[in-house]
């Protein structure tokens, strides 16, 4: 994967944002997402924005440079609210935005805040009709008594308009924060989660949802722990998976029971007693969980490891891959700064061979499942030349520091990458820095 | 009864000791312990989790919250507009004259 001889070399291929230093709260990208086909890709950030990227046709006369992501639309999806209630903002970013397969000439996506998931329909426009008998090109009516003769309005070409409109709100359903958001394979339904519970949704209806996960405790003082994330299994659409703040994973079927509180199975690896400090709750929480696209496999995201689980086997993962296992002697001090809480996302290439998660000074890491390899990438301008491979990065735990490495204690910890997604079929990959988009693909075609 | 004492004491401690070279968790643990002794003995427990159930700043009323939102809005715009302080007294305002609610959108850098 790294260097001549590995089978993936990631080039950098564009770069979206600002250059400058000084990040206005609003920029701060929140979720990337690729559409199911892979030709477009969206943003969301804290300002509550979606950018819709979209891939440009394959220029055929330069084989090894692959098409570019170039901006397709762009709107306000959520704008700040204020809960009167309680008293309480309701922040605009946008935590999750998910796609729903096409099924006609538009694109649909759902974009989720905090409190309010809302379904949006791109579509493109590029004709408009001419000749109208009872209006003006201009728009003003004319007077029917002035018109001899009538003509049949035609379809003439125009340029090109992207317009994103709102055709659903699904709203109020949520007391806490919803944090997940992930459409059915049936194409009818999706979920939503919050902190303690989860509700189903069908897209077509906005004003009733299902309560399908319940795990708020009847006295708040018993509160052990809280959802982090769920999704739908990619082809059973009975199924679905929550993670917790205690490292565990839920497995529910839906058509045991109507409520999902019970699971069908709980994934959790067992922990050594004698091993456990103060922090080992904290770095166990699950930030993310994603199924392979096979639906054989899920992966889990914690604060330090990657683990991929086979759904077949619940009392330990099959793969563990670590992150970032240096932090493990900083603890203290990410506590302090907050950086142990990090919510960090995970992804899967197209064939389940390759994961792919975020790390900090702009560090990303990839681990190839078959090949027991691994590299860390990086993530900035000075790596932004047209086509410049990407040289791998080590960071050094201690002794001497060679010439390119890095020691952890010069780490910049403001730099995170926590949003990162991987095309549906190709080695083109998105990653997120704080304010910055970058698109890298792989060499080799 | 004290000499035992002492000697479960020794263990204890180099229990400590091992638990500090085998495990820089545990290390970390006793360091953060150390610069705060009266940090709770349970980090997963309901009061750090109920924190995390209400994320944000709580606000008096939607009044205060809306005086936030200008004392921000007028650090990023400080030039705003004046003619509008003429409409309080002098005449009944009507719905154009009403400064609009919603906060002016600014395009993403990521859509330049």
């Amino acid at each position: 994967m790294a260097g001549p001889g590995g089978d993936m070399q990631w080039c950098f291929s564009q770069v979206k944002g600002a250059i400058d230093d000084d990040v206005a709260e609003a920029d701060i990208i929140s979720t990337v997402e690729f559409n199911h086909t892979g030709e477009l890709l969206a943003t969301g950030d804290k300002g509550g924005r979606v950018v819709i990227f979209q891939q440009e046709v394959e220029n055929k006369n330069l084989p090894q440079f692959r098409s570019e992501y170039n901006v397709y639309s762009t709107f306000q999806s959520h704008e700040p609210e204020f809960d009167y209630l309680k008293s309480l903002e309701i922040e605009e970013k946008i935590n999750k935005i998910r796609w729903l397969p096409q099924k006609n000439a538009a694109q649909f996506l759902l974009s989720t805040n905090d409190k309010t998931i809302k379904l949006w329909k791109i579509s493109e426009r590029d004709k408009r009709p001419e000749g109208y008998n009872l209006k003006e090109e201009d728009g003003r009516y004319r007077d029917p008594n002035t018109i001899t003769a009538l003509r049949v309005p035609i379809l003439i070409p125009m340029d090109l308009m992207v317009e994103a409109s709102p055709r659903r709100v699904f709203s109020n359903a949520h007391t806490y924060h919803i944090n997940s958001i992930s459409v059915n394979s049936d194409n009818e339904t999706y979920l939503s989660a919050d902190d303690l519970r989860i509700n189903l949704w069908n897209l077509e209806i906005t004003d009733r949802s299902f309560n399908i996960v319940d795990i708020k405790p009847a006295n708040m003082e018993e509160l052990t722990e809280v959802i982090t994330a769920a999704e739908f299994h990619p082809l059973q659409c009975n199924t679905f998976v929550y993670s917790s703040s205690k490292g565990t994973i839920r497995l529910c079927d839906m058509r045991v029971s109507a409520l999902c509180d019970k699971h069908s199975k709980l994934f959790e690896e067992p922990e050594n007693p004698s091993n456990r400090s103060f922090f080992s709750e904290i770095i166990s929480s699950i930030s993310d969980v994603k199924f392979s696209h096979n639906g054989r496999y899920m992966m889990t995201r914690d604060y330090l490891s990657v683990k991929i689980w086979d759904l077949n086997m619940e009392n330990r993962p099959v793969e563990t891959y670590q992150v970032h296992e240096y932090l493990r002697s900083k603890l203290c001090s990410l506590y302090e700064n907050d950086c142990i809480f990090d919510k960090f996302e995970c992804c899967w290439n197209g064939n389940d061979s390759v994961v792919m998660t975020g790390s900090y000074n702009n560090f990303f890491r990839m681990f190839e499942r078959g090949q027991r390899r691994d590299a860390t990438l990086e993530a900035s301008r000075e790596n932004s030349k047209p086509l410049q491979v990407l040289k791998p990065r080590k960071v050094c735990t201690g002794g001497k520091r060679k010439k390119d490495e890095i020691s952890v204690d010069s780490l910049d910890f403001n730099k995170k990458i926590l949003h990162t997604a991987w095309h549906p079929q190709d080695n083109i990959i998105a990653v997120a820095t704080t304010n910055n988009l970058y698109i890298f693909q792989d060499k080799v075609n | 009864m004290s000499e035992q004492g002492e000697g479960m004491r020794t263990l204890e401690e180099q229990q400590e000791m091992e638990d500090k070279v085998i495990s820089p968790e545990k290390a970390e643990e006793a360091k953060l312990k150390a610069r705060y002794p009266n940090l709770g003995a349970k980090p997963g427990g309901s009061d750090f989790l109920r924190k995390r159930l209400q994320k944000g700043p709580k606000y008096f009323d939607s009044g205060d919250y809306n005086m936030a939102k200008a004392k921000m809005k007028n650090k990023q715009l400080p030039s705003a507009p004046t003619e509008k302080a003429e409409i309080t007294g002098d005449h009944i305002p009507t719905p154009q004259d009403l400064p609009q609610r919603k906060t002016s959108i600014v395009a993403s850098k990521l859509a330049v």
